[in-house]
């Protein structure tokens, strides 16, 4: 309780902490200003990455369920808010809430259907992914949404950014998905000192003794499901808004979930800042990969990055790169 | 008697699939991990009897023996080499390291090969055999039999020989194995090895009945997960069983709905298993 006791804010965070913070977010703010469109669609794509990883690193991380189908969220979200934007003209913001009730009742019922018949685990994990398929196959023979042709969003040329229906330029999403990423840390840091938290973690740890010390299991794992479903779900609405088109293959497949947990596992499972860092590392080098297999013409090149980049991870650092980076930092999470 | 042939075509492709699917289930039984690298194993196995078919002409069938213990060296390795230090790590670590080699084999055989589908032609791939107003496809007929062979001696190893007996002594009680002198380690690379074997041989049976392409891996791996719980994890004649069902379902619902809506009638089946009996058709709770 050393940090504890060096808490000058009141908020729980060491002063060196939260001066790395503010420069940290000081810096993303005025990235746009200074780097070139390239660039920034990467951090577009960091971004991303890293909002999505603390949406389920909330699940995993912190509640200890292992969910191998976060597409299934990404998708709903994505397409609530797109049809409803191309078929009734609402605007995002509307579809965003609907996207987000539908995954949060959607999770709720795969959590309450799996956790009510004791289907924990790897078996959990493979219902997840269950659904995702399911529903992918579903989408992809739902004509009303455009079935396995995809989805399409209308380009505006704009002179400028229209916030309230998401047209834009990439800063306008830049900005958005920053506050998304950085609401998102500010969550999971509130709530992991809350009650709520403490029950995830007393369940992670041994659910078995959690339940012995009269914490609802049942109920805290279902929230735990809804809340990282509904979050997921408000990114997907981004995802849909930013590309313009969306096809269930991509955007409820399988690799898409496993994007979404390889940059929380790489930067850090449970840890606040994880995500963020794993996302950094994750999306530039594989942009770099990209790139290099652009120049030699070799398919499969990034993939290969990926596959070599987990085995390193866990081989190596298997509780992930930022509790390593934050002790060469000096800063301390006062949870330790 | 439409339907009546094309349940043999699924009935005949499922015991195939049966074969896959009884190398995750043989690996989970006994090492209690989940080989999530169990279908880009069997591509694998696909594009090695695809290289030797279009390189010396070899037919894919006298290639498996080959390519059986070849898998069956590379399932060795692994689990002596890598995955035995993870035994005792949480299921999430263990899964990270099947996921990356998965990645890792889906991705070398896309640098090697491109993303195309590629297949074997042979001459009598379009033969059938005829009993009365049923038809067998002789490919079918063969990836059957052989699936049905591989199975049978996968199940004679472990009921009559002693080193069988002793991995199944291993499955049953770890430490008590380890207390009468048996060199755990050692059986659980065998068993990772045998498990690769299965689909050694499954992939060589396969490759006469499908295209490969690097991409499918994934999905196989899928299917392999969904067979093994219809039957129930660690169950061998459930596998079998699980895999006869999917092939039927698939080939049903692949010919009254459309192809493409087949994979969801199966993971459809999938969810109602786990939820209404976790522990599959032929498991027992553990």
């Amino acid at each position: 309780m050393s940090g504890r006791a060096r808490d000058s804010a009141g908020l729980g965070v060491t002063p060196r902490a939260a001066v790395a913070l503010a420069i940290f977010v000081l810096l993303m703010a005025v990235a746009p200003f200074f780097v070139s469109n390239y660039v920034l669609s990467v951090l577009v794509v960091v971004l991303f990455a890293a909002y999505f990883g603390q949406a389920w690193n909330l699940l995993m991380g912190i509640a200890g369920q292992l969910s191998l189908g976060h597409a299934l969220y990404v998708g709903l979200g994505a397409y609530a808010s797109a049809v409803l934007f191309v078929r009734f003209d609402l605007p995002p913001w509307l579809g965003m809430l609907v996207g987000m009730a539908l995954a949060a009742l959607v999770g709720s019922l795969i959590a309450a259907l799996s956790f009510r018949f004791s289907v924990t685990g790897v078996y959990f994990a493979l219902l997840t992914i269950a659904f995702a398929e399911f529903t992918r196959v579903l989408f992809d023979h739902f004509g009303w949404v455009g079935a396995t042709s995809g989805l399409f969003l209308p380009v505006a040329n704009l002179a400028h950014d229209d916030l309230l229906f998401l047209r834009g330029s990439t800063a306008m999403f830049y900005y958005c998905l920053l506050v998304l990423t950085l609401g998102a840390l500010a969550l999971s840091r509130y709530l992991l000192h809350r009650r709520i938290g403490y029950y995830w973690q007393a369940i992670r740890e041994d659910q078995d003794a959690a339940q012995a010390l009269g914490i609802d299991v049942f109920r805290y794992k279902v929230a735990a499901m809804a809340l990282s479903a509904a979050m997921t779900a408000l990114g997907g609405a981004f995802v849909a808004f930013y590309n313009n088109n969306l096809y269930p293959d991509t955007v409820f497949a399988v690799g898409q979930s496993i994007e979404i947990i390889t940059a929380p596992i790489i930067g850090g499972l449970g840890t606040l800042f994880g995500p963020i860092l794993g996302a950094f590392v994750l999306t530039t080098l594989g942009e770099a990969m990209t790139s290099l297999s652009g120049i030699f013409g070799i398919d499969g090149l990034k993939q290969w990055f990926y596959g070599a980049v987990l085995l390193a991870i866990v081989a190596l650092q298997p509780a992930g790169l930022w509790p390593w980076l934050r002790a060469r930092l000096g800063l301390d999470e006062t949870r330790r | 008697m439409l339907y009546l042939n094309i349940m043999i075509a699924g009935l005949l492709t499922g015991a195939v699939y049966g074969l896959m699917a009884l190398g995750l289930s043989v690996i989970f039984g006994v090492t209690r991990i989940v080989n999530f690298a169990h279908g880009e194993m069997m591509v694998l196995a696909m594009y090695a009897a695809y290289v030797i078919n279009q390189q010396l002409g070899i037919d894919p069938l006298l290639a498996l023996p080959l390519i059986t213990a070849a898998l069956f060296c590379l399932g060795y390795g692994l689990q002596r080499g890598l995955i035995n230090r993870y035994i005792a790590r949480p299921d999430h670590e263990q899964f990270l390291l099947l996921l990356a080699i998965a990645i890792l084999i889906t991705a070398s055989l896309l640098m090697g090969f491109g993303p195309d589908a590629r297949n074997v032609q042979l001459d009598y791939a379009y033969d059938s055999y005829q009993l009365g107003a049923l038809l067998f496809d002789k490919v079918r007929v063969f990836a059957a039999l052989g699936a049905i062979a591989g199975a049978a001696a996968l199940w004679g190893f472990f009921r009559f020989t002693r080193l069988g007996k002793a991995i199944r002594a291993c499955a049953d009680n770890h430490i008590g194995a380890q207390v009468v002198g048996l060199d755990v380690k050692r059986l659980y690379a065998i068993t990772f090895g045998l498990g690769a074997a299965c689909v050694g041989a499954a992939g060589c049976l396969l490759l006469l009945l499908v295209d490969v392409q690097p991409y499918i891996a994934s999905d196989y791996t899928l299917l392999a997960f969904i067979i093994v719980i219809l039957g129930g994890l660690g169950s061998m004649p459930g596998a079998l069983l699980g895999g006869l069902l999917v092939g039927v379902s698939e080939a049903l619902s692949g010919f009254i709905i459309v192809p493409s809506f087949k994979s969801a009638f199966s993971y459809a089946l999938l969810i109602l298993v786990l939820l209404v009996r976790p522990q599959g058709l032929l498991g027992r709770r553990a």
